[in-house]
């Protein structure tokens, strides 16, 4: 009976298929994932994995299509009944309550308690027990808000441990996550899978399921590609299987070939939301024709530090220089007007207006120009031409141009916005989290569209959560923790690890012994 | 002598306002902003001085409860369930509890402004104390709701720091989606937060009308139940601070009436002192506060 040789599909999926109004989004979907092993699921952006995941935790009900686990044919009607099952969702965005404590996190909703009173005490012991049991290191008493990135990720593990999970759903999880950080968590992983948890992983970045996965599934378009074992295969294979066709993984670009002073900044200090410094005494310089990059996990001073470049966000002290002018008098749209690209890092909420039609917001911000204004009104002709030029050059998709930009995907919103930017020839091209949710056919592209502006001589700041991009993007990195630049280097001459520690605040050049 | 009646004085004045502050700490709490607390007073000091009139204090009280709790309950209805803003909300709630409390007001006893005298508990004294001279004025002739409302303080605490219906509560006021996904039912949550500051800011209006002024009067309010909003504020979203802002607003109301009394300063200026520390309070302290995380955003289920 109890053959370990015999291998046990604790969760299996025969025929998922889910629609959307005008969308297959899981196409007859067969999944089988095996005990105690930890099992990836890689696919681009809308390829259906969130879906799936959201079928497997009880949050859509499946057109078609049955769920076996343990070999019992099961309905999961939704997230309370799927952890009643053993199946827990740790999710991308974290379900925490920065104020409460990592105890009251990890209870909530299923209390220690006597007719309605908390016991605290049994509360503590469950946790410490379990942190002990896995491995994890945690206080119980502290607030989440206090914590790392990759201390929270931690709670939410324990949480859907807690709930007695035997099959772990992790969506995204290194998306947020340094480099070191990567590494414990790993570590925690394989822990759990010691002790015989069974774990999903999502994820598009190939090094890490490589590493860290034993078989992994690649899912395009809806339809299951295929399960391979990872030992087996390679980042290339699998970017095809994603893709379905050979990918560039390397950016390629030339030498840099430098000019004058872009972008000058000295001893920046601006105030967050909270009234405290968010970015600290930064100096950057950027020249003409390089690309400078931020790297930094996210929360760090980024943001504000943008916003602050671009007249969004008062200075409180320091200098900001843009081809040799102060900005600190001038408003967002005279810094605009000094010849300033802007791709802002929420791109619905800043950079697009979502109803509104696509050649609107082709020419939003530009619209008093001379070209597409009349005394009377708007150029009408002229405004169509012209977005009509931009949908050709930045090869947009999309059915009308008179249609809202709410209804492009992704990355046609994106291009959208790089269009418009660069369509008034800028000098310097300021781009935060330009590929953030963007798939990896779009991504190419702007990454593209990035290096070629740098070879016609702009300056381009790029900040981006993703450190991959940063490093293959850049000519120079910045790496900024707490508000301060803390190191700068070249690519080349600095690995991924070495950066997270500067990224965590473990390693400094500007001052030694900062600590968490 | 004087200071310790100006203390008793700043006691019973700041009974309402503590009241209803602790009944904005569960609403908010729960992520619900009660904008309509003065509305839910106007109705406890009305139905309050009713009860009172037909049944004797306790009735009194019971009825401004109910009374009360049918405005709360438009409250959660239309801000939680309906999604409005909860401001507007509140603010309607206020505008129809005046013109309510005045309509009832000439069915029942045929004048628009005031109702007949109605009494009040009988007044406790707290035994051995009462027999320091100067402790007097503080412990004698106290309303049993004084000692109920000062009892409710460590009561409140205890409910929102350490029972599970507090920290659930406290989780849909700072992530109801987090708290969603945990199988926590938000609605009913956020419904309880409101009617429960719902009872205590009807107990506040009628203990206002029947223990303090022994009749009701139109506007007897006065504005309390903002008061009692800044005063949540100004102590932090908890029960503890709201009772330390209570007494001093409390205080400030019973200053202005003695130096009324002094007559140097015309009154008008004095009457204001209350409005005035309120603004300033909560301009100084405002920024530094934490409300709840989702405390005026309404929850919808499946929305991003």
């Amino acid at each position: 009976m109890d053959n370990p040789k015999m291998e046990v599909s604790i969760v299996q999926l025969r025929g998922i298929t889910k629609r959307f109004p005008g969308l297959v989004a899981n196409d007859s979907i067969n999944l089988e994932v095996t005990r105690g092993e930890i099992h990836a699921i890689v696919g681009e952006n809308g390829a259906g994995k969130s879906t799936l995941m959201k079928i497997l935790t009880g949050l859509y009900q499946p057109d078609g299509g049955e769920i076996y686990l343990n070999g019992t044919r099961v309905e999961i009607s939704g997230p309370r009944q799927a952890i009643g099952l053993g199946i827990g969702m740790v999710h991308q965005h974290f379900m925490l309550i920065p104020r409460f404590t990592v105890l009251e996190n990890i209870i909530l909703g299923s209390e220690p308690a006597r007719r309605g009173v908390l016991k605290d005490k049994e509360a503590r012991g469950l946790v410490e027990e379990l942190c002990r049991r896995y491995d994890f290191k945690l206080e119980s008493q502290v607030r989440v808000w206090d914590l790392s990135v990759g201390q929270q990720q931690r709670v939410e593990i324990l949480k859907v441990l807690y709930r007695g999970a035997e099959i772990l759903i992790l969506d995204e999880p290194t998306a947020v996550l340094a480099p070191q950080e990567v590494r414990e968590l790993f570590v925690n992983l394989r822990n759990l899978k010691g002790q015989g948890k069974t774990i999903i992983f999502i994820s598009h970045k190939l090094d890490e399921v490589l590493e860290i996965a034993d078989r992994i599934s690649v899912l395009r378009r809806g339809r299951m590609v295929g399960t391979v074992m990872a030992k087996e295969t390679d980042k290339r294979q699998l970017s095809e299987m994603m893709v379905g066709r050979p990918v560039f993984l390397k950016t390629e670009k030339s030498q840099p070939r430098v000019g004058e002073e872009r972008l000058k900044v000295k001893d920046l200090t601006v105030l967050g939301n909270l009234g405290r410094p968010a970015v600290r005494q930064v100096n950057l310089t950027i020249l003409a024709g390089e690309i400078y990059g931020i790297a930094g996990i996210e929360g760090n001073g980024q943001s504000e530090l943008i916003e602050a470049l671009m007249g969004l966000r008062k200075i409180l002290s320091g200098q900001v220089l843009i081809k040799g002018q102060l900005t600190s008098d001038k408003s967002v749209q005279e810094i605009r007007a000094l010849g300033v690209g802007y791709v802002p890092e929420d791109r619905h909420r800043r950079g697009l207006i979502l109803p509104m039609m696509v050649w609107e917001n082709a020419v939003l911000g530009l619209h008093r120009l001379r070209d597409f204004s009349r005394p009377t009104g708007l150029n009408f002709k002229n405004i169509f031409a012209h977005t009509n030029r931009l949908v050709r050059e930045f090869d947009i998709r999309l059915g009308s141009v008179d249609l809202p930009v709410r209804n492009l995907s992704g990355g046609n919103q994106q291009k959208v916005i790089l269009a418009r930017e660069m369509s008034r020839d800028p000098g310097l091209i300021i781009a935060s989290q330009p590929t953030r949710g963007l798939d990896i056919g779009a991504t190419e592209f702007v990454h593209q569209q990035l290096i070629k502006a740098r070879e016609q001589g702009r300056a381009v700041l790029v900040v981006s959560a993703d450190l991959e991009e940063v490093l293959s993007l850049s000519d120079r990195v910045g790496v900024i923790y707490n508000g301060e630049i803390v190191a700068e280097f070249r690519p080349e001459e600095v690995t991924p690890e070495e950066i997270g520690h500067y990224m965590l605040g473990t390693k400094s050049l500007l001052r030694e012994g900062v600590g968490a | 002598m004087f200071l310790s009646e100006l203390l008793a004085s700043a006691i019973r004045m700041s009974i309402p306002i503590l009241l209803a502050a602790l009944g904005a700490v569960y609403s908010e709490r729960g992520g619900v902003v009660n904008i309509g607390l003065e509305g839910m007073m106007i109705t406890g000091s009305f139905w309050g001085a009713v009860g009172s009139y037909y049944y004797g204090p306790f009735g009194g009280m019971i009825l401004a409860i109910v009374a009360a709790c049918l405005m709360a309950l438009i409250h959660a209805i239309v801000a939680v369930t309906f999604r409005v803003d909860q401001i507007v909300s509140g603010v309607a709630l206020n505008i129809l509890a005046y013109g309510a409390a005045r309509f009832a007001s000439i069915a029942l006893f045929q004048k628009a402004t005031m109702s007949p005298h109605v009494d009040g508990f009988t007044p406790w004294n707290i035994p051995l104390l009462d027999q320091i001279t100067f402790l007097k004025p503080l412990v004698t002739n106290l309303s049993p709701i004084i000692i109920l409302a000062f009892l409710l303080v460590p009561l409140t605490h205890w409910v929102i720091q350490r029972t599970v219906f507090g920290l659930r509560l406290r989780s849909v006021g700072e992530n109801p989606l987090a708290a969603d996904t945990l199988g926590i039912k938000v609605y009913p949550l956020r419904y309880s937060g409101v009617l429960i500051s719902g009872v205590l800011a009807g107990l506040a209006g009628a203990y206002l009308a029947v223990e303090h002024t022994g009749m009701y009067v139109e506007g007897m309010t006065q504005g309390k139940g903002y008061i009692a909003l800044a005063a949540m504020i100004f102590g932090n979203w908890s029960p503890v601070g709201a009772m330390g802002a209570a007494l001093l607003f409390g205080f400030a109301e019973s200053l202005s009436f003695r130096v009324v009394e002094g007559g140097a300063i015309p009154y008008q200026f004095i009457k204001m002192i209350p409005y005035v520390l309120t603004l300033v309070v909560l301009a100084g302290v405002l920024r530094r506060t934490t409300p709840p995380a989702a405390d005026g955003i309404p929850y919808e289920r499946g929305g991003e």
